[in-house]
């Protein structure tokens, strides 16, 4: 719901824009210090500017790349696709648009791999795909891995990167905000770890279930994380916004999240974190 | 069922005279007492709770309570309810757990306010640990649909074993005029985005998503609150002989199966 709103949002302080990793041709500005980059640096840099330390918004292919060990990810391959429940002529054209343009089928990845060695359900949202939005499909993805989790008696990581809920499926993709948290509770009673790591954006229905669900709730530096979208904010209150409003540091403060990690330092984060998790006491479920 | 476009119903669901869920627990439920505050940091009177019967069953409420006039509006805020609303509601299905009382919700809002404030204290995290922790609560809910229902802040209180919704009330993402914002960048598209998105009772009802429409149409309130109280009635005895784990894997597998999409080999 909040899609539109984030591709206008201003660029005012040191906020990540709508630009998906890294743009064409050799050089880049930083969306963060406005100084010039040479692309590559960047790249080498985890889509982190080498100067500010600002995140660029980073394809679900390359956040896997960066996070799992070489050659371990195993994608579930669940055989669906996307159908069109509100006979949308638009939905099915920019379906077919976004397939050729990023080569995804969808706006999540889910599968198994390792993390330093420690194995996990690794789910990565990709905002290149609408918005990162949640319909049916990418509802059934991820109640499937955690499902799967649950067989396999493994940890789960959902990377988040969304506007919410998708609104060209109606009320389906409301409801599977229901369905994922119902996953979400079994995991929960099956005592294994979930890490909810949130990024650039996370926004309404996606932070309104899952994302917010974590056993342990990480954020990327700077990442926009929300509930409703700054400009409907703004228009029902009809007033601006403190700066630093719904920013990664905002929700620290308020307690909504444990800490923010910088993308350098997230994997080992991951793998310690899963380390930290197993109990000596009486569980069952040490992922041993 | 009424020949209704999708518009009318839009607006008869909105209407300021429609009634409203304590006009519904005052004619079903006898000995109602409301139950206030979250335990952390305010009474939020978007979300009325407290506890009712019918003859000897004993309920735990919680519902979604829009204002009558002008000024009740203004201190319920238009029934869009702060994150106080969802852990107030928390709070009081857990107890009911502890007493075994079945829960009967009634859902009438715009969605979770759209606030600073709310945002500070969480809106996303409170709606999600809403639908979480009834999702695992071991005595039957019921979700009663009865004007509009719209977004997570209606979906926060109606992770239900049964769903029944008002014939002219509707469940939406979002209200038409966002939707149409969204998809076509202009509001007053609002009526159109209605007769697209699939929002009556009877769209729910084939979606599986509700499973029974209250008729409304040439009944009076009273008759409508009497079907409603033989409904909860039927349905609870239905809910109470499954087991408390057969009652959480219903309302699982009840939200496991929403999802439209094609297999392929």
């Amino acid at each position: 719901m909040i899609v539109d709103k984030i591709k206008k949002r201003e660029n005012k302080s040191i906020r990540p824009s709508n630009k998906v990793d890294i743009p064409a041709g050799k050089w880049m500005k930083c969306d963060g210090c406005k100084e010039i980059l040479y692309k590559e640096a960047v790249k080498e840099n985890n889509n982190v500017c080498p100067l500010c330390g600002y995140a660029f918004r980073m394809s679900s292919r390359r956040r896997i790349e960066q996070i799992v060990d070489e050659g371990t990810f195993e994608e579930f391959k669940l055989n669906i696709d996307t159908v069109n429940p509100l006979n949308l002529k638009e939905y099915d054209e920019k379906l077919k648009t976004l397939r050729e343009k990023t080569n995804l089928e969808e706006a999540v990845i889910c599968g198994i791999g390792q993390i330093n060695s420690q194995k996990a359900v690794i789910c990565v949202m990709d905002s290149n795909f609408f918005m990162g939005s949640m319909g049916s499909v990418v509802g059934e993805k991820l109640t499937y891995s955690i499902e799967k989790a649950i067989s396999l008696k493994l940890p789960v990581i959902i990377f988040s990167a969304s506007g919410g809920a998708r609104m060209q499926e109606g009320i389906i993709s409301l409801m599977q905000m229901a369905k994922v948290t119902e996953a979400v509770s079994k995991l929960d009673e099956a005592g294994l770890l979930y890490i909810s790591v949130l990024t650039d954006p996370t926004y309404g229905g996606v932070t309104a279930s899952f994302a917010m669900l974590g056993d342990i709730i990480l954020a990327e530096p700077g990442a926009m994380i929300g509930f409703t979208g700054q400009r409907v904010i703004e228009q029902t209150i009809g007033e601006s916004l403190p700066d630093g409003f719904q920013t990664s540091e905002f929700l620290l403060e308020h307690g909504f999240i444990d800490k923010i990690v910088e993308r350098k330092m997230l994997k080992d984060t991951l793998s310690n974190l899963i380390c930290l998790n197993r109990g000596s006491y009486g569980g069952e479920n040490n992922n041993e | 069922m009424s020949s209704k476009s999708a518009w009318e119903k839009v607006e008869i669901a909105r209407s300021q005279t429609r009634k409203t869920s304590l006009d519904y627990i005052e004619e079903i439920f006898d000995d109602f007492v409301e139950l206030h505050g979250d335990r952390a940091y305010r009474d939020d009177p978007a979300t009325v709770c407290g506890l009712a019967r019918i003859g000897d069953k004993n309920f735990t409420i919680i519902a979604q309570q829009k204002g009558r006039n002008t000024k009740e509006n203004v201190k319920r805020n238009f029934g869009m309810p702060n994150p106080e609303s969802y852990r107030k509601a928390i709070r009081l299905m857990k107890q009911a757990e502890k007493f075994h009382r079945p829960i009967i919700t009634f859902i009438d809002t715009k969605g979770g306010y759209p606030g600073i404030g709310a945002e500070e204290r969480g809106q996303g995290e409170a709606i999600a640990k809403s639908m979480y922790e009834m999702s695992k609560l071991k005595v039957p809910i019921i979700s009663i649909v009865i004007g509009e229902g719209s977004s997570g802040g209606a979906l926060a209180i109606s992770v239900a074993n049964k769903i029944m919704m008002l014939e002219n009330a509707i469940y939406s993402i979002l209200s038409p005029e966002g939707y149409a914002s969204i998809l076509w960048k202009d509001s007053s598209r609002a009526q159109e985005a209605a007769e697209k998105m699939k929002l009556t009772a009877k769209d729910l009802y084939d979606f599986k998503i509700v499973d029974t429409i209250i008729k409304e149409d040439d009944l009076s309130f009273e008759e409508i609150a009497k079907d409603i109280k033989k409904k909860i009635l039927l349905n609870i005895t239905k809910l109470e002989k499954l087991g408390k784990e057969e009652l959480v894997e219903q309302r699982y597998q009840k939200y496991r199966n929403i999802g439209e999409f094609k297999e392929f080999n």
